[in-house]
């Protein structure tokens, strides 16, 4: 690697911290303060990746509110910068960060909502897969001892949402007009929990609220564990209504005997999207 | 031969998602007389699966396209991002594209992304370092780059040469070709204080192939001068559209592409001032001919 240039590196470490002085070496054509024009590409830098977290957590931002969703947002971009280019992929961090951002303390929803929204994104990315075959699907089916040690392959877009607000409520109060939303605000009580399945139909990444227990157990098939151990640990949820419903939105993309290893994660500890090169 | 369209003759627009159900209902004798060309920035389609890709594939089919990438920062001074031209390597492959475009400007600095376009100084390592990234780009992804020149706010006290000598040295090293993006010439001509002409004048016109039209936001610098923001996000401005009608006079014509990625108006709003493109290439065909 080339030795970096003084000049360069004073320009990226300014651009994020506007307590800094302009970088020397920076000129106006007619010797006016270059301050000005250096805070041009300051206001870019900052405001398209504020845009782009506000693209990417709409609902949050209603939520919050333009002001508030700024500042906030221009403190996780100068704390976390990107670090690839891929602006779809930034902003996996944002909900554990305002998990524990102090300001946003008193709405502990708040987190749980943009980990909603962030699934929504990875679900409307993630890789396309077909259906599982029918066939292979009803093979098991017939065969109970056999069935209870099958693990599922589930969609790449399908992500697991639970929370102890209800954030599905929440979300879709946000999806209708400004009357509609503020009725259905009005009667929510935040302590009553909702999870949700998050997954790609078509061209739209749904929400789809499940009963707790069912999503628990969604969470343990996703994260690879046979239908026979998960069904025992999660005893309250209907594993058939489970399989109905993956299955009926194709989300079941393959059966295998025993434990499914690296499946991922059911999305319940944001992190951010790993770079996948290959 | 005034109204006779001619392969020659292109002009396209940015392709967004909320207009691609709109431009696959009309298809392509629809859309600009058949001489329509879609844009897409690289980066938004390098994406696991999904209906981005599927939508682009559908649009492959029918209209010729360029891949317009944001994302190699040709100008740091690091190191390409090997991964990141593995992923468009793998996007070109994909889509064969008729252009692939980048930037003059770096956008990456100690692991950092900045998702801005930033100037560098013209200078003879600046030059080097263009030129290095630019030959490894091209051989990476086995086909030629369109280099865009930049929008520009300030300059270095360090550059040793002007914005058209630096491309044009650019342009005889590597062998690259030119986007030329008169909204930035004009922004840039503005914001440094010279006629944007001179910029347009001074480039190897053979190296252009494709030319970019886009608006700009209007501030003040600290001494009340103007400052041109580069916002793609208005119309185009009447002085670039002065500007873009003597640079095909001089250059014939070069499939031009209107830019808006802020306040994206309807299809229909875009698809008007790509005709006026098309229009201007015409007369300017015409005035070649006749000349």
């Amino acid at each position: 690697m080339r030795p970096a240039s003084p000049l360069q590196h004073a320009f990226a470490t300014a651009l994020l911290d506007p307590s800094l002085p302009t970088p020397a070496g920076l000129c106006a054509w007619n010797g006016s303060d270059p301050g000005v024009r250096f805070a041009v590409y300051r206001n870019n830098v900052v405001h398209s990746l504020v845009a782009v977290l506000g693209d990417t957590f709409p609902v949050v931002r209603q939520l919050v509110g333009e002001d508030f969703f700024g500042a906030m947002a221009r403190v996780f971009v100068a704390e976390h910068p990107p670090t690839s280019p891929l602006m779809h992929r930034y902003g996996g961090g944002f909900p554990g960060w305002v998990a524990d951002f102090e300001p946003a303390t008193a709405l502990p929803y708040l987190w749980d909502l943009a980990r909603l929204e962030w699934a929504r994104m990875a679900a409307f990315h993630a890789a396309d897969a077909d259906p599982v075959d029918a066939q292979a699907l009803v093979a098991v089916l017939q065969a109970p001892d056999r069935l209870a040690v099958s693990s599922l392959i589930l969609h790449p877009s399908l992500a697991v949402v639970q929370s102890p607000h209800p954030v599905v409520s929440l979300w879709s109060a946000h999806q209708q007009d400004d009357d509609a939303r503020d009725q259905q605000l009005g009667q929510l009580r935040l302590d009553a929990g909702e999870s949700a399945l998050v997954f790609r139909v078509d061209d739209d990444a749904l929400v789809l609220e499940l009963p707790a227990a069912d999503a628990a157990l969604a969470a343990a098939l996703a994260g690879g564990a046979p239908l026979g151990a998960a069904q025992a640990s999660h005893p309250q949820a209907d594993l058939a209504r489970l399989l109905s419903v993956l299955l009926r939105h194709g989300q079941v993309i393959g059966v295998t005997s025993g434990p499914v290893s690296g499946q991922h994660a059911p999305n319940d500890t944001p992190q951010p999207a790993p770079e996948t090169s290959a | 031969m005034p109204e006779e369209r001619t392969p020659s003759c292109l002009a396209g627009v940015g392709l967004k998602a909320t207009h691609v159900p709109a431009l696959l209902a009309r298809g392509p004798a629809a859309f600009l007389g058949g001489a329509g060309f879609l844009e897409v920035h690289a980066e938004n389609y390098m994406v696991d699966g999904g209906p981005m890709l599927q939508h682009l594939e559908r649009v492959r089919a029918h209209w010729p396209l360029s891949i317009h990438g944001v994302g190699l920062s040709i100008g740091g001074e690091g190191p390409l991002d090997e991964a990141h031209l593995d992923r468009l390597d793998r996007l070109l492959r994909r889509f064969e594209p008729r252009w692939f475009s980048e930037h003059l400007a770096w956008s990456s600095h100690g692991g950092h992304w900045f998702n801005d376009l930033l100037p560098l100084p013209y200078d003879r390592a600046s030059l080097n370092r263009v030129c290095d990234h630019i030959d490894q780009v091209q051989q990476h992804l086995r086909r030629p780059l369109l280099l865009e020149n930049p929008s520009t706010y300030l300059h270095y006290a360090s550059s040793t040469m002007d914005e058209p000598a630096f491309l044009a040295e650019v342009v005889r090293r590597t062998g690259c070709s030119l986007l030329l993006d008169v909204n930035n010439a004009y922004v840039s001509g503005v914001n440094q204080g010279r006629d944007p002409w001179t910029l347009i004048e001074a480039l190897p016109a053979h190296a252009v192939a494709e030319i970019h039209l886009a608006g700009f936001a209007e501030d003040l610098d600290a001494a009340g001068d103007r400052l041109l923001i580069d916002h793609h996000g208005a119309a185009v401005d009447a002085a670039v559209w002065a500007l873009y009608e003597r640079a095909v006079a001089l250059l014939g014509p070069v499939p031009t592409l209107i830019e808006r990625d802020n306040h994206v108006p309807a299809l229909s709003v875009l698809e008007a001032e790509a005709r006026c493109t098309l229009d201007a290439q015409h007369h300017a065909l015409d005035s070649l001919v006749t000349a």
